[in-house]
């Protein structure tokens, strides 16, 4: 079964870390990146982001699908900039060099290619190392480290709960839509698109049910072995941290400073403007 | 010596109810005892156990009345977390209940909560592991363990507390019969090594009393109806009143005409003391067995053929399967989880592709029928019904299979009126499916495969989890649908359910089969239990006992009469 959003079991560095060091890490990373629109700093950090991937030693096939889907999602949010403002280059970087003329309003200028190559690159700069974080910690780990860096505990437990039981539930849904097949609800590739949409959303009302009794069962479970009961709690997989998890912060504290840096003192705003 | 527990007068009702469920109960439990509460579903028995846990009133909303004092203190006033440093509860879903990703993750869990250090922790950990055998598998995530492994875990994770009581809820609902064994000695070991006072919530008594029990409380609608010694127990006539199943070795000796009285200490068949007089009542009964005549082979109607399967990561679930299903059999698949039972029943359903091998439905090969189409030969009725209701009214439910195929609505009208009057739930055809009790889902999944007139219905543990009663109507239910021609094979590691109610079983270990034959032969035949994680049936032992040497005859021959009985009733 294909794996959409989970931990992968690999021996590396990375995966040897504390999860609260690669969150810190991965936050910071996401703040610089998020603010700043200079292509070389966003292409750097995706090439550094590259060989962070190859230490963790996560393969593109581990992760083949997320990677299709941000891919297509990216595509997407370009294309829809690009209809309802084909112009928003030109706005920010206050100058319009024309390549040529599509139709109506539309015309292609090299600012609005610029501003379409930021947003790429961000996507490019960002998600790999979400993808990193995710599939190189797990939920435990995820739900320690969300409680290190200051959330309650009773929510991280909750998230790391729901991403643990992903793979539960996607088991489920395969043997709900297989029980329906053998109904005579047809899924396979024969029905349209509309059909097998109607059928995926039959299997919703089985699925909810059985997981509200799974909630149930688990909530007691927990309620009775004290979860709740103080403000705190403790974590049987606490570590202190190591050279390499403060190397991890350091990293992303110097991605934060460095587009800073390039806000305040180089591009003097959030954009890298070549065209003046 | 003070009670551990007391109840006085003690009664409760939810708030969602009119009825309370719990009415007078009374009941003493003094350190170190070992007491069982058995008793129907629906008598209250949970809900004594979670009000002695506190998820009663503080889970589910709900009134006390009269007291209840756990190590005297009156209950009212110590919320869940209190009462959890004193009671310890293993719940009956050992997989839900597995909270932590990895086994000592899970053990810790009460030990995170209560902010003990994390070396304190580790070290209590690894004890709590050593006391019930799970050491080795600290680093292991729930689904590389078994059904028995998981409880045994879950039991560590409240001994890390050393909790004065533990409380099983139904500790032998989830597991195969050897685990089930083994499960009932480590509780027994615990009590005795840990000085632990042990309350068991079961219906399966013969199985609880395989180790001694110092008590046992009967329950029925709300109300303690006997609190007395197993001895006592089995010697009475409450058992049969209540639908908890006695051990098959007292009906035996029931059916033999020896009176039981506890004297003959028969709370165990291995304390069981028999007399001279009462063996020979017991050989006598074995050999006035009617003679049988073997039926007519049926035609086959399923065949399977060199089938071998593996699955994408190289595991290799099936090796060589040959077998053939003929016509109106009712077959036990048994086998521990793993054994491959699953794994035949989604080939022959179509769900996977073997790499060998073939399947042949009334002769025709299945290669190229699809899912759907092998649906019309053969009806797949899943464990847990909630996983296969998508519909929110019965009618509709019932009927999907027809109108998925666009059958005209005459015919499926028809055909959902047949299935539900089959099933006995034509009075609920306008009803959601929402407002059924379990047992009544269950059988709306049958009719909903029923209504497409399978040939043969296949059923993955149609009974697990259920009390007696509820057991009986399923498996009554499935008789007659088998007596009306429709072949029935079942999923299961019910001993009872092969014995009672199939012709045949097929016993699968490893991929293999290791046997096919009447269940009386396999569970004779103790090289084959010890291999497929079954149990020796107390009639084996019983025969022994009597100086009966062939076990399997003496087997069939407790079937023929019990399945007489109880059709006469």
């Amino acid at each position: 079964m294909m794996n959409i959003f989970n931990y992968i079991e690999r021996r590396s560095p990375i995966h040897a870390m504390t999860g609260a060091s690669k969150l810190v890490c991965l936050l910071l990373w996401s703040f610089g990146a998020m603010s700043s629109f200079d292509p070389r700093f966003l292409f750097a950090l995706f090439v550094l982001a590259l060989v962070l991937f190859k230490i963790s030693k996560i393969r593109v096939a581990d992760i083949r699908f997320m990677l299709w889907f941000t891919f297509v999602f990216c595509l997407l949010n370009n294309l829809l900039i690009f209809l309802f403002s084909p112009m928003h280059g030109t706005e920010i970087y206050g100058s319009c060099h024309e390549i040529f003329h599509i139709a109506g309003r539309y015309t292609l200028t090299q600012e609005q290619l610029l501003y379409h190559l930021n947003v790429f690159l961000k996507y490019a700069a960002t998600i790999p190392i979400v993808l990193l974080f995710v599939t190189t910690t797990d939920p435990s780990e995820f739900a320690s480290s969300l409680n290190r860096i200051g959330v309650n505990y009773k929510i991280a437990y909750s998230v790391a709960l729901a991403l643990r039981y992903i793979p539960d539930i996607q088991r489920e849904y395969h043997d709900i839509t297989l029980s329906l097949q053998a109904r005579g609800v047809e899924m396979s590739k024969k029905a349209s698109l509309g059909a097998r949409l109607k059928t995926a959303s039959g299997t919703l009302v089985p699925l909810i049910l059985s997981s509200m009794d799974r909630i149930e069962v688990i909530s007691n479970a927990m309620e009775l072995r004290s979860f709740g009961k103080n403000k705190k709690r403790t974590w049987y997989r606490y570590r202190k941290f190591t050279a390499w998890d403060f190397g991890a912060m350091l990293l992303g504290l110097a991605v934060l400073l460095i587009s800073v840096v390039l806000t305040a003192f180089v591009n003097h705003g959030r954009y890298f403007n070549p065209f003046v | 010596m003070e009670p551990i527990i007391s109840f006085k007068n003690f009664g409760f009702k939810y708030t969602v109810q009119k009825e309370p469920t719990l009415y007078d109960i009374d009941l003493d439990i003094y350190p170190g005892q070992k007491v069982l509460i058995a008793g129907p579903s629906g008598c209250g028995k949970s809900t004594l156990v979670s009000c002695l846990n506190g998820l009663a009133p503080f889970s589910y909303d709900g009134e006390y009345t009269g007291s209840l004092t756990i190590g005297g203190k009156e209950a009212r006033d110590s919320d869940i977390f209190t009462r959890s440093k004193v009671i310890g509860t293993v719940l009956q879903d050992s997989d839900a209940q597995f909270v932590g990703l990895t086994v000592a993750e899970d053990i810790a869990f009460a030990l995170e909560n209560d902010e003990v250090p994390v070396d304190e922790m580790k070290q209590r950990v690894d004890t709590s592991a050593r006391l019930v055998d799970v050491q080795g598998h600290l680093s292991h995530a729930p689904h590389e363990l078994s059904g028995g492994q998981k409880q045994r875990v879950s039991l560590a994770g409240v001994l890390v507390d050393d909790v004065d009581v533990l409380l099983f809820d139904e500790p032998l609902a989830n597991l195969d019969p050897a685990a089930g064994e083994a499960a009932i000695e480590l509780i027994d070991r615990i009590a005795k090594e840990q000085n632990k006072t042990v309350i068991i919530i079961e219906h399966r008594l013969e199985d609880v009393l395989h180790c001694h029990m110092d008590r046992v409380v009967l329950m029925e609608e709300g109300r303690i109806l006997a609190d007395t010694t197993p001895e006592e127990l089995l010697c009475g006539r409450l058992l049969q009143t209540t639908g908890i199943r006695e051990p098959l070795y007292i009906t035996a000796l029931k059916y033999a005409g020896v009176a039981v009285d506890p004297s003959m200490r028969p709370a165990h068949i291995e304390t069981l003391a028999l007399s001279d007089a009462d063996k020979e009542k017991v050989r006598a009964w074995f050999e006035t067995a009617p003679k049988t005549e073997k039926a007519e082979p049926a035609e086959p109607l399923l065949e399977v053929k060199d089938l071998t399967f593996r699955y994408a990561n190289g595991f290799e679930a099936l090796k060589d399967i040959s077998l053939t299903l003929r016509k109106g059999e009712m077959t036990a698949i048994a086998g521990r989880n793993g054994a491959g039972k699953s794994t035949l029943c989604k080939l022959v359903c179509g769900f996977e592709h073997q790499q060998e091998g073939s399947i042949f439905l009334k002769g025709i090969d299945t290669a190229d029928l699809s899912i759907k189409e092998r649906a019309e030969h053969v009806g797949y009725v899943m464990q847990n019904p909630n996983q296969m209701i998508s519909k929110v009214f019965i009618k509709d439910e019932v009927g999907l299979g027809l109108v998925l195929r666009e059958r005209p609505q005459e015919e499926v009208d028809a055909a959902v009126d047949a299935a539900l009057a089959t099933c006995s739930l034509s009075p609920f055809v306008e009803w959601p499916v929402s407002a059924l009790s379990y047992g009544q889902k269950k059988r709306v999944t049958i009719a909903s495969i029923l209504s497409l007139k399978p040939d043969m219905i296949l059923l993955d543990e149609p009974t697990a989890g259920q009390d007696f009663r509820r057991y009986t109507e399923i498996m009554e239910f499935l008789e007659e649908l088998n007596r009306s021609g429709v072949t029935v094979v079942l999923i299961t590691h019910d001993m009872h359910l092969m014995l009672e109610y199939c012709d045949r079983s097929l016993v699968f270990s490893e991929g293999r089969l290791l046997a096919d034959d009447s269940p009386a032969a396999v569970l004779s035949d103790p090289a084959l239990i010890e291999k497929a994680s079954l149990k020796k049936t107390s009639l084996y032992t019983l025969a022994g006992l009597c100086g009966i040497d062939d076990a399997k005859a003496f087997t069939e021959r407790f079937i023929r009469c019990d399945r007489k009985a109880r059709r006469g009733l």
